[in-house]
């Protein structure tokens, strides 16, 4: 691979400058449909754009008592961390961009960071209602990433390796075990709207209480870039969450590939609107009940469903 | 079993369905019959009583003579009239009565002053 | 652990109108609350005083958006009750209608602020889109949305046309079914009942010490409705059920809410069906003659009292107003304390709260300078206040 390709894969296609339109696009899917269940007319194509824009050029406040460089910094590293794990996730083919093995891992954590830094982002801001937001973000993140992360083991105990490529190149070899792995992808889904901070589990931005919480003091260019790190997180997730489970885009000619890649991610997209438009805002404490009491169980259950599989049908 | 998500088949049953709401500049809204809109002044029927005057809550209207006749002319403050339309039941020649008008907005405050003769 | 005091309001997006919540919380939990009142003081019962009888309706009637008719029937109840007026059993009937739609209207809009205040953004789109069906109704009778403008003294402005009535009872059925799919949603959605139940308790004993009113002292068991203590208008005629429940939380008030709707509906098809033919209006002299007396009204929020007196002339002497949400802020200390914090806007939510129409001139009393003081005295302190601060403004008219 050589130098040119390279960049133009890290922020022409598919990195920065595809995946920033694609997740405006999900952005739009995602209002869209919201609005339609509700019998709406919802926004036009270019809302999510226009929005963007706006916040671009408005200006940018920040509290006296938080830190200057810090405080600009962190939207900034969020979407750093999200781009960063794009590049190691399938789109057109089995294989991604960089892959080695453990990149399973290094995604994971990766896309924990965006939480982290709106943890960050909210104690920094000094102000009230970000504290209880940036706290709120911790005890969330407590509890969904470990049914999150025991659904993403399942299939890559299956595949008996932890690079997601890997995982893609063995659920082509053997699609019908992607059937197995039903109940851990329903997991997952549950458990990534936790990590995308949506109904029902936007409590660490939940408006009529805490107001934006960690976002209470951003305005501006920074809250437009934390609000397309939370697009871009949407899409990474989505992506991720079919090649591991949904088997990517089944190694077919990269242009049809492509397509799957939409359809699939777009699907993950309408399910998430879905549980978004028939819920309502749990509790923090329902939330920690909820997935410590069900969720991870559940998941787990899946890791031994897959363990007795690979024992006897592999 | 009480698990969640039972609004499903209604939310899925209104991607079909039209959606109620407008866009309003473009779609104009219906408006009712008997709406109580900006009122419209008749001065051949006034006979200045000016009990219009005494009953508007908001001291909106203003009946004025013009000249020497038995002229008169209405002045109406629509920043302060609230479209109660007490002004029309008041009147007791019918001089007064509401318009389905009800998009008054201005940029300038002096074009709400209006003088209706 | 320790406390942390978190301010809420006067500007919040739980709060539709300005009111501040003080909220001493150890984690997320709230140990005490403190509500202040007095952001939205609009002068409206001194202004009464001096506009003419048919002025104050239109202004009395703008106490309130949501409950504009219940302000104004009550005013013009207790005109006419001075006046010695009898009014037509039309006139009573058509207001009697307007109100029970208004409850109709008030109710559906709480039930999609209860979901919005959750997090239920769809049921809050469905349960307004479905308002406009009363709103329609209202304004085919009316001619408006909002401050209908029904009621003058002596009966009401406008008649309702048979045409009209035939549209009524055809949304009806619309309405009804809805509110059907709604108590559905509303008893089978997990995670929409473990945001209500349980939440905000208040004890029948509680309720009735505070002097709770309306949903919220129904909801704890009190069975208490003005309608049917002291009736006024048509509904002396017209039999009717209280809903009442004992859930005793903000379950229990969307219990009963839903259940009035559904009593809202018979109780307008039996209005609708027994409507009187005659003059919809008696003529009432400009003067009132002198007298005072105390008019109460079931308003959607709850119990609305007006007190007025009157001196002889075109004018009242004095109007006074106590909102509903006045009777039911009491009680929202003890709804709070112990509550979570992800509780505070169903909580503050359920008692239907509308803190503009409760605002009149309250005297804080912070036991130093306790003392009322008049114009006078408050310009001369002001003066004596600058002159110590080295500004002489003692010769400015």
């Amino acid at each position: 691979m050589n130098v040119q390709w390279t960049l133009l894969y890290m922020f022409v296609f598919p990195g920065f400058l595809f995946l920033i339109a694609y997740s405006m696009i999900c952005e739009w899917v995602d209002r869209k449909l919201f609005a339609r269940f509700q019998n709406r007319i919802g926004p036009p194509w270019f809302q999510p754009e226009a929005d963007f824009i706006k916040l671009l050029s408005k200006e940018e406040i920040i509290p006296d008592a938080a830190d200057k460089v810090m405080f600009r910094l962190l939207p900034i590293f969020a979407i750093a961390a999200v781009l960063t794990a794009f590049l190691y996730l399938p789109i057109w083919n089995t294989n991604a961009i960089y892959s080695f093995k453990g990149d399973l891992i290094v995604v994971f954590y990766l896309l924990t960071i965006p939480t982290l830094t709106f943890f960050l982002a909210g104690w920094n801001s000094t102000s009230l209602f970000s504290a209880l937001g940036s706290v709120r973000n911790l005890t969330q993140l407590f509890s969904y990433e470990v049914p999150l992360l025991l659904s993403l083991l399942g299939p890559a105990l299956l595949a008996g390796t932890w690079s997601i490529s890997g995982i893609s190149a063995f659920f082509l070899k053997r699609p019908e075990l992607l059937v197995v792995n039903i109940i851990g992808f329903l997991v997952a889904l549950v458990a990534v709207q936790g990590k995308l901070e949506r109904v029902p589990f936007d409590i660490p931005d939940a408006e009529t209480e805490i107001v934006a919480g960690s976002f209470t003091e951003f305005g501006g260019r920074l809250l437009g870039l934390f609000r397309l790190a939370t697009d871009l997180e949407m899409v990474v997730v989505a992506t991720l969450l079919s090649a591991v489970f949904l088997g990517g885009s089944f190694g077919l000619h990269p242009v049809l590939g492509f397509i799957i890649f939409v359809v699939k991610t777009l699907f993950i997209v309408c399910i998430l609107t879905l549980f978004k438009t028939v819920m309502a805002r749990v509790r923090m404490e329902q939330m920690m009940k909820f997935c410590w009491k069900y969720l991870a169980p559940i998941a787990l259950i899946q890791l031994l469903i897959n363990i007795l599989v690979k024992a006897y049908f592999l | 079993m009480k698990h969640p998500g039972k609004m499903i088949p209604e939310v899925f049953s209104n991607l079909t369905k039209p959606a109620v709401t407008v866009k309003y500049p473009y779609e104009k809204a219906k408006v009712p019959e008997n709406f109580r809109g900006k009122i419209s002044f008749n001065s051949k029927n006034c006979i200045g009583c000016k009990m219009c005057m005494r009953d508007c809550p908001a001291k909106a209207i203003t009946i004025e003579k013009v000249g020497e006749e038995k002229v008169f002319r209405a002045k109406f403050e629509l920043d302060n009239c609230i479209f109660c339309a007490q002004c029309v039941d008041s009147c007791p020649r019918k001089a007064l009565s509401s318009t389905p008008e009800f998009e008054l907005a201005q940029y300038e405050k002096a074009k709400l002053k209006v003088i209706q003769e | 652990m320790s406390q942390i005091k978190i301010p809420i309001g006067p500007q919040h997006p739980a709060l539709h109108e300005p009111e501040s919540f003080n909220l001493t919380l150890e984690g997320e939990i709230i140990v005490e609350a403190e509500a202040k009142l007095g952001y939205n003081h609009r002068g409206i019962e001194k202004a009464c005083e001096s506009r003419n009888f048919i002025q104050d309706i239109y202004l009395l009637e703008r106490i309130c958006g949501i409950c504009s008719h219940s302000h104004s029937t009550c005013f013009v109840q207790a005109v006419e009750e001075i006046a010695a007026v009898e009014v037509p059993l039309r006139a009573k009937y058509i207001r009697a209608i307007i109100g029970e739609l208004e409850r109709i209207h008030s109710h559906l809009l709480w039930v999609g602020v209860a979901g919005h205040e959750v997090g239920f953004e769809t049921l809050f789109m469905y349960a307004w889109r479905d308002r406009e069906i009363v709103m329609d109704i209202l304004a085919w009778i009316s001619g408006n949305r909002v401050n209908y403008g029904m009621n003058t003294v002596g009966g009401v402005r406008r008649d309702i046309s048979p045409e009209i009535l035939e549209q009524i009872l055809g949304s009806l059925n619309t309405l009804i079914e809805r509110t059907e799919y709604y108590t559905r949603i509303v008893t089978d959605e997990p995670t929409f009942m473990g945001r209500l139940r349980g939440v905000g308790k208040l004890s029948k004993e509680q309720a009735l010490s505070l002097g709770a009113v309306g949903p919220i002292a129904r909801a704890s068991g009190i069975a208490r409705d003005v309608r049917q203590d002291d009736p006024y208008g048509a509904f002396s005629e017209i039999e009717f059920r209280i809903s009442t429940d004992d859930h005793e939380d903000v379950l229990g008030r969307t219990v009963v809410r839903v259940h009035e709707l559904m009593e809202s509906y018979r109780l307008l098809r039996t209005l609708i069906e027994n409507l009187p033919e005659g003059p919809i209006a008696v003529k009432v002299p400009r003067k009132i003659p002198v007298g005072e007396t105390l008019s109460r009204l079931e308003a959607p929020r709850g119990e609305d009292i007006l007190y007025l007196k009157t001196n002889g002339t075109e004018m009242p002497e004095r109007v006074k107003v106590r909102a509903p949400t006045l009777a039911n802020l009491a009680s929202i200390r003890e709804m709070l304390c112990g509550a979570y914090l992800a509780d505070f806007p169903i909580i503050v939510a359920a008692i239907d709260p509308c803190f503009s129409c409760t605002d009149r001139m309250i005297r804080v009393g912070n036991g130093k300078n306790d003392n009322l003081m008049n114009w006078q005295q408050l310009r001369e302190y002001s003066i004596e206040w600058h002159k110590k601060q080295g500004l002489d403004l003692g010769q400015i008219k």
